[in-house]
């Protein structure tokens, strides 16, 4: 790690996640799945579809609250501070769920995340669990550890449960299933789901919807065992958040005798009163809504109300790595309300699967790359950072002001400088790079380059270059005609015109 | 007013009649223009591309030549791009400051305090939004997401354009979207940059109009390159270009 | 299971690589709480009690309006089960016997019904602890008047009762309210998914039918 990005001495990163554990790394680089994807018509169509409805229905609801702005600097700042004192934050949750008779557990990895659910679970002697959507699990992996030991997990909110069915993977933080269109779902749940009458089943979103309230309600009310993420925990109370919609998260986290929640460590919030600015700018930037039909809290375990167990795994798994750099840890304050994927250019024509990780779109090509590490070389998470047009739209909805296009340039710096540290030889960019500035930092050699730039126009013809360029740069002409060079650069029109009187 | 020119790079190798136009417009406004010889540019592509060290060079470089204009009585740096105007507000100082160089980020911050897009300068800095132009022609004009949203530039262009006599100004769908240049994002990342670019041009062609303008010459070259590819027959056209038009 | 002493230095690893990660003095910023944190209007306002009615159907819940007599509620609530042609309903424990005299089968939860019983259960009537009227969020404490989180959440139709001096403006007014040691539930229309195609379409999982009786 370089010291050029202001990490000064005294902080320590922690080690990266393992990318062959879980699911923070796909198998190919970004510019290939997104190629794959980008030929795929019915995924663009039905992202072009969902985004266009879900930006709309966000920028109404944003509109009409008239601090908006302010709301947003206190959530930026509440995850500013929360970071900076991360571990009191976290031995305070831990005292006061522990006072009100929960458990808590620390994980270093998602290895041992996975085990230590595991474990969990077999005490019980339960061979099922209900799982609330949560990210944390889905990055662990857990499903897949669970299974190898022979538990069934059964995810039930709708999106997942369509992504379970199909055995697909998540494609968006919120919506996991926001690349398969309402034909699709219904042939999904036709061909996959247990006993579902599929003669009445149509593709009406409603239709679809009380399927999966069939299907999954046996399972709630036999359940013993639940999982969940939480989306916040609150240090000094030491009550947990679930924000949901459908009421499986309600059903999971109510109906069972133990209740099993995997966070990872960034989710603490120090006060409870720090939940009415979260609460606030959640709903309207993820669903579009005033407010999401259910938010549940619960502080340890209340007698005769809800599971008499409750267990809160904490999670590390790379965050100790990105906690180190004092602007990438701002990654770690996303509240995973997905605006940034829907409002992104990028992410709306390639979908979430190109990314490899379960964080796709902006926010997923800062913060995976800082969970795994940057190698320098070509692994798919390297070429995250560059999945970008820097178009700042990202940074413009994040309702804790998250500057990602600040973070992709920064993580761009990471990625060359790992691979100069590693290599005595540059790569061919790193060195046209290098000249190119050598030849910038000086006007004559500058204007040399510029008046030889006017002479390559004649090996231009009808946008097309005369001779092939190699690649990157045929990238360019794919698509592009190449603008014909100049006969006359500016500075030289300059000085033959007016150079007298300048 | 005095004003330095900072033609940028690009339009100084490539599209050296967009540096021309800004001249004209500011001159015909009766304004002093002056062209500090020693310029080059301002970093971008090295920060953007992960080459901060090198950009770090550039950027003291940038720097000394524009301070040196601004002792020399020039009130206002101007550059017709709002990218490159982005980078010097932006990134300049952020670039010094991670370099340990505290001192070259507060020259720059001078400097970036001085430096104003085309037509930050014309509307806010010097109070005009009629330049005198005619342009008898269907335009179509596309906020490069720098301007939009690193300077926020607002319709500052829209209202110039307004004021041209015998312009046919059509509003462009999505106009916010970008447009899928990216500097080398559009060569790195060339599928996903054509795939933003097909919806751009998708826009452009829709509004009918014969010309698509914008204040970056970087956006335009991406999307006059994919117009021009498809034989549409849309100009991409410089905003300077048109404010300088009297035809 | 993990031993006691794997998960002491997992604690102890995670904690220690936080703090190196944070290096010798972190500065903590403040918070700037320049949001509102009251609204224009003081609690039960008739403004209040109009926006609340817009949002809440706006989520498609259901809203009658009576008066603060519990034997008018009682009137209110009967009507609204008749309506969904629901004939029991369990209730709250705390719940005053006159909000329930016009339903044909109803009794007071004792906590012994099981998820099974609640779920061929009709409907389920429960006070309520505070509404936020921007948001249309009524919330429920797990006290007397609201009762065990099962309760509210099985049976498919849930009447809940809004005392009109417990609606206030905005979230930061209702969280003051509240007690974060009790389980609690911020309830905004009946659930619904946006899981399709991202449109929202109201009935999942929990009660598909909300009846919220607004009195005062
Ligand atoms: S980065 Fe910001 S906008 Fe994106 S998901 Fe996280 S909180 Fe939301």
């Amino acid at each position: 790690m370089s010291t050029f990005l202001g990490m000064p001495r005294g902080r320590v990163p922690g080690p990266p996640a393992d990318p062959a554990v879980g699911q923070l790394t796909g198998d190919r680089p970004f510019p290939a799945a997104a190629r794959s994807a980008l030929g795929n018509s019915r995924l663009r169509a039905n992202l072009a579809h969902a985004t266009s409805t879900i930006r709309a229905k966000r920028a109404a609801v944003v509109e009409e609250v008239p601090d908006w702005e302010a709301l947003r600097e206190a959530g930026s700042a509440i995850k500013a501070a929360t970071m900076a004192r991360l571990p009191e934050l976290l031995e305070q949750l831990e005292a006061n769920v522990v006072a009100r008779g929960g458990q808590v557990h620390w994980a270093r990895d998602a290895a041992e995340a996975n085990a230590v659910v595991t474990d969990l679970v077999r005490t019980t002697g339960a061979d099922e669990v209900v799982k609330v959507k949560s990210m944390a699990t889905a990055e662990i992996g857990l499903n897949e550890a669970l299974e190898a030991a022979g538990i069934t997990a059964l995810e039930t909110d709708l999106a997942e449960l369509i992504v379970q069915l199909a055995g697909d993977k998540p494609s968006h933080i919120l919506v996991p299933a926001i690349h398969r269109g309402r034909a699709e779902i219904r042939e999904i749940f036709a061909q996959r789901m247990p006993g579902v009458d599929t003669g009445a089943l149509t593709d009406e979103p409603a239709v679809l919807a009380a399927a999966a309230r069939a299907h999954l309600r046996e399972a709630f009310l036999r359940a013993r065992v639940a999982v969940s993420g939480a989306n916040f925990a609150v240090a000094d109370t030491g009550t947990l958040t679930v924000v949901e919609s459908e009421g499986n998260g309600r059903m999971c986290l109510t109906l069972p005798q133990t209740l099993i929640t995997v966070m990872g460590v960034e989710k603490v919030v120090p006060t409870w009163s720090d939940l009415e600015v979260f609460l606030q700018l959640l709903p309207r930037s993820s669903t579009g809504e005033r407010m999401n039909p259910y938010t549940s809290t619960w502080t340890g375990v209340t007698p005769g109300d809800g599971p008499s167990e409750f267990h809160l795994v904490l999670l590390d798994n790379g965050r100790s790595r990105a906690l180190a750099d004092e602007a990438g840890r701002s990654a770690l304050h996303c509240i995973r309300c997905s605006a940034c994927l829907n409002v992104c250019p990028v992410y709306e024509r390639t979908g979430g699967h190109a990314y490899g990780s379960v964080y796709p779109g902006p926010i997923g090509a800062v913060l995976t790359p800082q969970l795994t590490g940057l190698t320098g070389g070509d692994d798919p998470n390297d070429s995250l950072p560059y999945a970008s047009s820097l178009c700042g739209a990202c940074y413009d909805v994040c309702p804790v002001k998250i500057n990602i296009p600040e973070l992709l340039v920064q993580l761009r710096a990471e990625h060359t400088e790992a691979h100069a540290e590693k290599h005595r030889l540059p790569t061919p960019e790193a060195a046209a790079m290098r000249a190119a500035a050598w030849v910038m930092r000086d006007a004559d050699r500058f204007a040399a380059a510029g008046r030889a730039a006017t002479v390559a126009r004649r090996g231009i013809r009808k946008g097309k270059p005369v001779l092939p360029l190699p690649p990157p740069l045929n990238g360019w002409t794919a698509s592009r005609d190449v603008p014909a060079p100049p006969a006359e650069t500016f500075r030289d029109w300059w000085s033959r015109t007016r150079g007298a009187r300048s | 007013m005095r004003i330095a020119l900072f033609v940028t790079c690009l339009g100084d190798v490539l599209f050296p009649d967009v540096g021309k136009a800004t001249v004209a417009v500011l001159e015909g406004l009766g304004h002093e223009v002056v062209f500090p010889a020693e310029q080059t540019c301002c970093g971008q592509m090295h920060t953007n591309t992960g080459y901060q060290h090198d950009a770090v060079g550039l950027v003291r470089h940038h720097v000394e030549v524009f301070e040196q204009a601004l002792a020399d009585g020039c009130e206002a740096v101007v550059a017709p791009s709002g990218s490159c105007a982005g980078s010097v507000r932006h990134q300049h100082a952020m670039l010094a400051r991670r370099a340990g160089n505290e001192a070259l980020a507060t020259r720059a911050e001078v400097v970036a305090a001085r430096t104003y897009e085309l037509s930050e300068l014309l509307v806010d800095v010097l109070g005009v939004t009629d330049v005198g132009a005619s342009y008898p022609h269907r335009v179509t004009y596309h906020p490069t997401c720098h301007s939009l949203r690193m300077l926020r530039v607002g319709d500052r262009p829209l209202q110039l354009l307004r004021h041209v006599r015998g312009i046919d100004l059509v509003e462009l769908p999505a106009a916010d979207s970008c447009c899928g240049f990216g500097g080398t994002f559009s060569v790195k990342n060339a599928d996903t940059s054509t795939a933003m670019l097909a919806d751009k041009m998708t826009a452009v062609l829709g509004t009918g109009a014969e010309v698509v303008t914008a204040g970056d010459a970087s956006c335009l070259m991406h999307i006059g390159g994919g117009l021009s590819r498809l034989r549409t027959g849309v100009r991409p056209v410089h905003l300077a270009e048109i404010l300088a038009s009297r035809s | 299971m993990t031993t006691d002493n794997a998960h002491q230095a997992a604690r102890d690893v995670v904690l220690a690589r936080l703090r190196g990660a944070l290096g010798d003095d972190p500065t903590v910023p403040t918070v700037p709480r320049t949001y509102r944190r009251e609204g224009a209007y003081a609690a039960g306002s008739p403004e209040l009690v109009d926006l609340l009615v817009d949002r809440l159907e706006d989520y498609r819940a259901t809203v009658a309006r009576t008066g603060a007599d519990d034997r008018e509620i009682g009137v209110a609530v009967a009507e609204a089960l008749a309506a969904q042609g629901v004939r029991d309903a369990i209730a709250a424990p705390g719940v005053p016997a006159d909000w329930l005299h016009g339903i044909p089968e109803h009794r007071l939860d004792d906590g012994s019904a099981t998820p099974r019983q609640l779920d061929r259960t009709g409907a389920v009537v429960t006070g309520s602890a505070v509404a936020v009227a921007e948001t249309g969020t009524i919330v429920l404490d797990g006290g007397p008047l609201c009762g065990r989180r099962a309760i509210t959440l099985v049976p498919d139709t849930h009447v809940v009762v809004v005392r009109v001096a417990d609606v206030v403006q905005t979230v930061p007014e209702a969280l003051g309210r509240l007690d974060p040691t009790r389980p609690l539930t911020f309830v905004s229309g009946p659930s619904a998914t946006s899981d399709i195609e991202l449109s929202r379409v109201e009935g999942v999982h929990g009660p598909r039918t909300l009846v919220v009786v607004l009195a005062g």
